[in-house]
């Protein structure tokens, strides 16, 4: 994807195999940033999901662990998504949601935008979860801005779910490429499917040099395998991925309160 | 002519006219006149008028209220001629051209009652008395007889057009006998806002007197804040034991009620205050204060440093996208998956139900409408193999199922067939939740169909 196509020789080897380093792999538990965005495809509600693992993932580990949460989500998606992958269903939805979704549709990307940045805003949300499909054009690298920085500003973390989307600009901090993964063999009935797991690929995180996982959200915790298809020699050995712009800034906003 | 005067008087005394001065002294008059009724008015040059109305049991009568203005007035050395009339014509003309003190009854007919005072009682323009005295009209009864009714009235009406009161004999005729409303001006007394300590040690040192100041600065913000109002000049007195009194006064380039603010320019004003023996009483006065609104906080300012509440945020959501846009599901009670749940807005109370059904396993996201799909399955009720959806082929590696979902016969009718619901994982890891809309040989119709419901996580 992206990372093929970076001209290697731009990078200053000597520093970036410094950052490379130093960069810690991304792993379930840390703390994650607060704008993500997650590619999946249209036919699946593999990108959905994963974003709720991740949310799932950020709250266990976040600073209301101790306490039961009880802070809503909401759940943004345009009309376009609901079309193609339909609406949230309450007795599917992880345990943890269930009883705290807040759905909003909205009829256009703008809107869908707006809502996103409101729901950003609002202290009393747990996470905002939006679905957008294709790559419209009002959500560009401003647009995209604005929701990282209101994340940043009011701590309400963010996973953008773009459905059938190309990688255009955007300022995620963390951005993912989710599709299917078979998922293990139940232990009872080994033909019927079973905890879903999903295929990520992190492929431009600011924090983290980029890597493969399977993940699956086992009810306690998420659970990350690396991809033994997708080798991480392949990553460290090779040049190391430009993390050393933006390293230095980590998950900081650069932009002044 | 002043000469004049002297030439021929030479004892006499002089005071030069102060007009500022005698209006300002009427104006307190006016406002210490209140003591009588509840609403006092300026007639100028010399005269008050009080609306005695409902007031006079109060002083024990009409009488005696007019004895105790009598009494009032006469001892601050000032004399006075009083009279009480049911308008305030009448008790001018009473006043000015009556006999001192006189009082007309409510029911009283009033044209009768002053028709033999002359007709500078109508409070009438000096060029208009002339125009009155040649006509032979000397009296108010000479008026009220001829011209008040029928065609008299008329006459004097082409006469006198003009519709100020002071130059239409008509209208004040009118006002006089209560047939025109005639509003008075009521005297409204501001008093300057003020706030004071009283020591109960009397202060020699520095420290403590700007203590008292921003103590002091506090009070007067708070009954500025109250009166809506922002001093632009204001005045502390420092009272010291041996009686002197120290001023200092500070203008201000806006009307401001900080009280830090206030108390930082007094600091700079009090370094010279010699406190003698010490102050024992403070005293902070607003002689000049302007109107100031209590500004409104700036709600966005909140919600920008804060965030916004749940409330707030549904509301902004609500009001742009409208009220279906934003729900939240709720459980209901029945078997059939899209009706297991149901929107409802997001901030009521979930509908109470006994118990929530126990479902087996459901999809993460249900579609509006079940797609149709095309399936190659064993007939007639095995596992599917393989289906098409959207144009493409899924080839179906691992399938739980049937759940058989009946439908419900108390509601539908009964042609409606059962479905069989399969939970299935096709090569690639996607999940989806099918289900084969009724049975071969149910007798309800043919061949079944399949549709796709539901997308897994």
């Amino acid at each position: 994807m992206n990372r093929d196509a970076l001209p290697a020789d731009l990078v200053p080897a000597s520093e970036l195999a410094h950052v490379s380093a130093r960069a810690p792999r991304w792993q379930p538990g840390l703390a994650s940033p607060h704008h993500s965005e997650v590619f999946a495809e249209g036919g699946e509600a593999s990108g959905a999901a994963a974003a709720l693992a991740f949310a799932a993932d950020a709250l266990r580990t976040g600073s209301a662990a101790e306490t039961e949460d009880h802070r809503a989500l909401l759940w943004v998606q345009d009309r376009a998504a609901l079309k193609l992958g339909g609406r949230p269903y309450r007795h599917g939805l992880p345990e943890a949601f269930r009883h705290r979704l807040i759905h909003v549709v909205c009829e256009s990307c703008e809107d869908a935008l707006f809502a996103l940045e409101e729901g950003l805003r609002c202290r009393d949300l747990a996470a905002v979860i939006g679905e957008v499909a294709g790559n419209p054009k009002a959500l560009d690298f401003t647009a995209s801005r604005r929701l990282t920085l209101a994340a940043e500003r009011y701590g309400v973390p963010l996973w953008l779910v773009r459905l059938n989307a190309a990688h255009d600009l955007s300022s995620a901090r963390m951005r993912w490429d989710v599709r299917a993964a078979p998922s293990p063999h139940p232990r009872w009935n080994r033909d019927a499917p079973g905890t879903p797991a999903w295929h990520a690929e992190l492929f431009r995180a600011r924090m983290h040099p980029p890597g493969t996982w399977i993940l699956r959200d086992d009810g306690l915790a998420l659970v990350a395998a690396r991809d033994a298809r997708d080798d991480a020699a392949v990553h460290e050995n090779t040049t190391p991925y430009p993390l050393g712009l933006a390293f230095a800034a980590g998950d900081r906003s650069l932009a002044p309160r | 002519m002043l000469a004049d005067a002297r030439a021929v008087c030479p004892r006499l005394k002089v005071a030069p006219s102060d007009a500022a001065g005698d209006r300002a002294f009427l104006e307190k008059l006016a406002a210490w006149a209140r003591r009588w009724g509840p609403w006092s008015a300026l007639d100028e040059p010399d005269g008050l008028v009080v609306d005695v109305t409902a007031v006079a049991h109060l002083f024990g009568g009409e009488r005696r209220l007019l004895a105790d203005v009598a009494a009032r007035f006469a001892a601050r050395g000032l004399t006075v001629r009083t009279a009480i009339a049911p308008t305030a014509g009448a008790a001018w003309a009473l006043a000015h051209y009556g006999r001192p003190g006189s009082i007309l009854p409510p029911d009283a007919d009033i044209a009768a009652a002053l028709a033999d005072l002359p007709v500078g009682a109508l409070r009438l323009h000096d060029d208009v008395l002339v125009v009155l005295r040649r006509l032979g009209l000397k009296r108010i009864g000479d008026m009220t007889g001829r011209f008040v009714e029928g065609s008299g009235r008329d006459a004097l009406r082409r006469r006198f057009r003009r519709k100020t009161p002071g130059i239409n004999p008509l209208l004040r005729l009118d006002q006089l006998t209560g047939r025109l409303p005639e509003p008075l001006l009521p005297v409204v007394p501001s008093l300057m806002p003020l706030v004071q300590r009283r020591l109960m040690e009397p202060i020699r040192h520095r420290d403590l007197l700007d203590q008292v100041i921003a103590d002091l600065a506090a009070d007067m913000a708070r009954t500025l804040e109250g009166l809506g109002l922002g001093a632009r000049r204001l005045e502390v007195g420092l009272w010291r034991v041996d009686g002197e009194v120290i001023v200092r006064a500070l203008e201000l380039a806006a009307a401001t009620r900080d009280a830090p603010h206030i108390a930082r320019l007094f600091a700079a004003k009090l370094d010279d205050v010699d406190a003698g023996f010490g102050i024992e009483t403070v005293r902070l006065r607003a002689s000049w204060a302007e109107p100031l609104a209590v500004p409104q906080a700036d709600i966005e300012a909140r919600a920008q440093v804060q965030g916004t509440s749940l409330a707030t945020c549904i509301d902004r959501l609500t009001v742009r996208l409208g009220p279906d846009a934003v729900r939240r599901p709720v459980l209901y009670a029945s078997h059939i998956p899209e009706r297991a749940q149901r929107w409802q807005r997001p901030l009521d109370p979930e509908p109470v139900s006994q118990g929530q059904l126990a479902f087996h396993a459901r999809p993460l996201k249900l579609l509006d409408r079940a797609e149709r799909i095309t399936v190659i399955y064993l007939m007639p009720d095995g596992y599917p193999k393989s289906f098409r959806w959207r144009g493409r082929v899924h080839d179906v590696m691992r399938v739980e199922g049937p759940e058989r979902i009946a439908p419900e016969w108390w509601r539908e009718k009964g042609s409606t067939r059962l479905r069989d619901y399969y939970r299935i994982e096709d090569g690639e890891g996607r999940r989806y939740w099918i289900y084969r809309l009724g049975m071969l040989g149910d007798g309800r119709g043919g061949e079944p169909d399949w549709y796709l419901q539901g997308l897994c996580a």
